[in-house]
């Protein structure tokens, strides 16, 4: 069940070399069905009251170097998964109803990038984790490369994309190091063993830990991206086309936050002790960061970007609050974020085509004769800004909540961007389809094609705000497993009082 | 009186026998006319039948000619990787214009004098059969360089080879000199035994000795800062051949390396480990940096040759048996992503008017797809994306180099890998992307100093497509499925510890 999931995606792409340019589109669209399908299955099959990985796979992939084919679902990723199964059905189909140039090439590489960012969410090998981690690069370097578009005065697309792949790969090659170092560390003379879990059971020592934990750490908060880390986010973002950033935001920055709960809490709890507040305070800095930028930027794109950036940042403040009501908030933001920056990425793109621009100056009155789209519009703003109601909501109060309880001061600060992104997210709404229209804009309804696309997503939005509970249910025990290990190491004031 | 004729182990020599046989014939072959044209198919054949006896000989390892040559399993993997490389070259050099003009037969012959040097290599064991073998390899290259004669850079390029490598080789000679003084033997075991009391820093004489020899081997691998002549001799070499040593003469060099460091000094491991792992540093940093600003592809890989010596030399620091495994590894590998580059910057040398410049291949994703995915997956490879040899490779590599406490040359090994990508990416940007064509200066036909394409139809060639197509399906494979080829290597590794 599981590797059908990995690699149903893969499969079809690769088939799809074979068929006519007309049909190219649908069957992509047909394969990332196929494997929503099989994560709805997989989901309903979930246990979510069992501890530990379901539905596992675990075979010797490379045996010499001790490395494992090792996937696996457990309450942290079961719904990460569905989320890029459901983001990437939504991507592609809104792709397929579009002319791609060169559309064999164009599908294979969305088919390609679902399978690695499956693989990396589902593998249970650290290695084969990087591996995968590593792989989601090669399709994404080739679609917002050969289909990107260049920007006037600005670098580019491949020379942005470039820049995204040199970026996001210093991260990820000190991370093939640090992994390597901690399995052989950890061996100690013996047999080598990437498992996640078995490393997890004997962490190394604290001063391996302090070095190893910045390789991963820097790895994870790259792709995110974090405030500093952040200087590829504006090119790539600018040059990416729309279908293919509305999955990339949508999903890949999420690989980096699950690796904090699925790698460096488990294996480095000394040291994610010791730097919590270090990435406490990039957190908050991403958080402030990303809203002032999101809401002084014209180009809608990038306040998307810029909005990622401090959502991201809120989600990272969730986990290095170190609580399980923290992470638990985390994990459920990690889905809401995704299933709220995909749609409006698409809505973006169809603004885009109407007005030929994606500067907010030059758009606006949109509402007007397109009541439907700007309703879905309005659900999708309210969501993101996090109203009461929303799922957002109950995922930022969750996050709140363990920051209140852990750190009080980052509490505060983070509650400012809260506001921020009411500010933001009405302001994008306000000027795309309020205030005057331009005359060069027409303002018409959506397509039923594209609703197609859209309404499934925004459905989605409204179903968690109904049951967030759905998701709590289902991933606190792995949370707890997963944070467990960084609260047990030098026991808090708290617990040394009571003794 | 009676006369004991010396035990001959003639299973163990009939690679080298079949070797030099069929070099002879090779060579006869060209002043036979019947037979002037049939010098690839007979080239083809040597190769197939000193493969076959080598395999024969795996598992089952010999000393051989009292100790000078030892044939194990190190020797039998290299050998194999030399002589698929040379396979690859023959098979690029049909209707080359090198070939043409110098011969046929001539130029095939050299190129299996050629490897016979490497196979020699790969066995060594002795200061004598080193050097006997590494010139053996060595002065056909020379002139294999220069065989493409109407072209003034391949007259450079070979001259400039032999007067530098003539300075490797003298250095090494010399080297061996000081060697053989301080420890009493040309045995590699008898100079193990030899410096055994004294230790490598009691006696200068020896240091200076193994540095020399050291710095010679350096010169035929290619490793910062003894690497200047290989951008220029890479780029004016007739292309086959280029790829021929690109893969095969670091292989054979690093064969004898392993061999003279784990056999003979490996008592003096914690003195020579430090310096060669500088050597390695440098030689990654100088060859990514080297490789940025290149426009010919045959140089950009000549300085990614550079820093790939100095990932591999990685693999020697750590003086232990994940290291050698790494490393064989490593060259089974790097014989697979390069020649898949080479097959194809061969068919589009010949088939636009501008040679080894990367803009030969501008836009060859829609013109020809059949061989931009080879030098695809031929540079991602070379810079270690996974699902391909080249992730696993580096894997190895890290995985040794961290085992044997040398981390920090691991993060060198990365952070050499991030600069690679600028380079390696760009050629994947010629390819794929409109927008990295428009932005490059725009082509003026006829620019290049080179000449008409010789043959407009070279990128549908069997022989220059399948090649490059079958090496780029071998570093995917081995990427996915690396089992087969960790095997193979840790078979070599073995053979020494």
């Amino acid at each position: 069940m599981i590797n059908s999931l990995l690699w149903t995606p893969l499969a079809f792409g690769l088939v799809g070399l074979f068929l006519p340019k007309r049909l190219i589109g649908w069957w992509a669209v047909l394969g990332t069905a196929v494997t929503a399908g099989i994560a709805i299955a997989l989901l309903a099959g979930f246990d979510s009251g069992a501890a530990g990985l379901q539905d596992t796979v675990d075979v010797n992939w490379i045996p010499g170097l001790g490395v494992d084919y090792s996937l696996g679902i457990d309450g942290l990723n079961v719904f990460l998964v569905l989320l890029t199964a459901v983001v990437w059905l939504g991507g592609t189909a809104f792709a397929a109803f579009r002319e791609q140039e060169r559309p064999h090439l164009f599908f294979l590489m969305m088919l390609l990038g679902e399978t690695a960012t499956l693989g990396a969410f589902i593998a249970q090998d650290l290695l084969l984790f990087v591996l995968f981690f590593d792989l989601m690069l090669v399709p994404f370097y080739f679609l917002f490369g050969a289909w990107g578009s260049d920007r006037e005065g600005g670098p580019t697309a491949s020379a942005a994309t470039l820049k995204m792949i040199v970026y996001t790969l210093i991260g990820s090659l000190l991370m093939l190091v640090g992994a390597i170092a901690t399995a052989i560390i950890a061996a100690d003379g013996g047999q080598i063993t990437f498992s996640i879990a078995e490393l997890a059971k004997h962490p190394v020592g604290d001063g391996s830990q302090q070095w190893i934990f910045w390789f991963f750490a820097a790895a994870f908060l790259v792709k995110m991206p974090a405030f500093l880390l952040h200087g590829w986010m504006p090119d790539a973002y600018r040059a990416a086309p729309l279908p293919v950033l509305a999955v990339f935001s949508g999903v890949l920055a999420k690989v980096g936050a699950y690796g904090f709960l699925r790698v460096v809490l488990p294996l480095f709890p000394a040291a994610t002790v010791q730097f919590q507040t270090v990435v406490l305070l990039i957190a908050l800095a991403s958080i402030l960061y990303g809203s002032v930028m999101a809401f002084t930027q014209t180009n809608v794109r990038l306040i998307g970007g810029y909005s990622s950036v401090a959502q991201l940042g809120f989600i990272t403040a969730g986990i290095f609050a170190l609580r399980a009501d923290g992470a638990d908030g985390a994990v459920l933001q990690m889905v809401n974020h995704g299933l709220v920056v995909a749609p409006l990425f698409i809505i973006v793109a169809i603004l885009a085509e109407r007005s030929g621009s994606e500067d907010l100056r030059e758009m606006g009155g949109m509402a007007m004769r397109a009541p439907v789209l700007a309703a879905l519009f309005l659900i999708v703003t309210l969501a993101t800004l996090a109203m009461p109601g929303s799922a957002n909501f109950i995922g930022e109060f969750y996050i709140l909540n363990g920051l209140f309880q852990a750190k009080i001061v980052f509490a505060f600060v983070a509650i400012s961007g809260v506001a921020m992104s009411a500010y933001y997210a009405l302001r994008l709404y306000q000027r795309t389809m309020h205030n005057r229209r331009p005359d060069s804009v027409p303002s018409r309804e959506i397509g039923l094609r594209d609703a197609l696309v859209l309404v499934p997503l925004v459905l989605c939005i409204v179903g968690l705000a109904l049951y967030p509970q759905l998701i709590l249910k289902r991933t606190d025990t792995s949370v707890q497993e997963s944070v467990a290990a960084a609260t047990r190491g030098p026991a808090p004031q708290a617990q040394l009082a009571k003794r | 009186m009676s006369f004991h004729a010396p035990h001959i182990d003639y299973a163990a020599l009939s690679p080298v026998i079949a070797l030099t046989v069929g070099l002879c014939v090779v060579l006869i072959s060209a002043v036979i006319g019947p037979l002037r044209r049939s010098a690839p198919m007979m080239t083809m054949s040597v190769l197939a039948a000193t493969a076959g006896l080598l395999i024969a000989q795996w598992d089952d390892p010999t000393n051989l000619v009292s100790g000078a040559l030892r044939l194990d399993d190190l020797a039998i993997s290299i050998s194999l990787i030399a002589i698929a490389a040379a396979a690859f070259a023959v098979l690029l050099s049909i209707r080359e214009p090198a070939a043409e003009q110098a011969g046929s037969g001539e130029y095939h012959a050299l190129l299996l004098g050629s490897v016979l040097g490497m196979v020699l290599l790969a066995q060594a064991q002795n200061l004598v059969s080193f050097f006997v073998a590494i010139e053996t390899l060595s002065i056909p290259l020379y002139i294999l360089c220069a065989t493409d004669m109407i072209r003034e850079k391949s007259l450079e390029s070979g001259l400039k080879y032999l007067i530098v490598g003539s300075l490797g080789s003298a250095t090494l000679l010399y080297g061996m000199a000081f060697l053989y003084g301080g420890s009493g033997s040309t045995d590699f075991l008898g100079i193990s035994a030899g410096i055994g009391h004294g230790g490598l820093l009691g006696d200068p004489l020896v240091l200076v000795g193994i540095g020399m020899v050291a710095v010679g081997l350096a010169f035929k691998t290619s490793i910062a800062p003894f690497h200047q002549w290989t951008p220029d001799v890479y780029e004016g070499a007739p292309t086959p051949i280029t790829a021929f040593m690109a893969v095969a003469t670091k292989a054979a060099a690093f064969a004898v390396f392993i061999r003279f460091f784990d056999v003979a000094l490996i008592g003096e491991a914690g003195d020579w480990q430090p310096a060669l792992a500088v050597l390695a540093a440098v030689s990654i940093v100088v060859g990514n940096v080297g490789a940025l600003g290149q426009s010919s592809l045959k140089r950009l890989l000549g300085y990614s040759g550079v820093a790939q010596a100095g990932y591999i030399l990685g693999g020697l620091v750590v003086a232990s048996e994940a290291g050698i495994n790494a490393i064989v590894f490593y060259l089974a590998g790097y014989l697979f992503m390069n020649l898949a580059a080479f097959g194809v910057i061969v068919a589009r040398e010949r088939e636009t008017a501008f040679g080894d410049d990367i803009r030969a291949v501008r836009g060859l994703g829609s013109e020809r797809p059949l061989l931009a995915w080879p030098l695809t997956i031929s540079m991602l490879a070379l810079a270690g994306l996974p699902a391909t040899v080249g992730f696993i490779g580096k894997l190895y590599l890290i995985e040794a180099l961290v085992e044997g406490d040398y981390t920090w040359l691991a993060v060198f090994i990365a952070v050499g890998t991030m600069i690679s990508l600028a380079y390696y990416l760009r050629v994947v940007a010629a390819m794929w992307m409109p927008s990295a064509q428009a932005s490059a200066t725009p082509a003026i036909a006829g620019a290049s100093p080179e000449a008409d394409p010789i043959d407009p139809d070279a990128g549908n060639r069997i022989y220059l497509v399948g090649p490059a197509l079958l090496a780029a399906a071998g570093a995917v494979f081995f990427g996915v499925i690396p089992q087969p080829l960790v095997d193979f290597a840790q078979h070599a590794g073995a053979s020494l510890f």
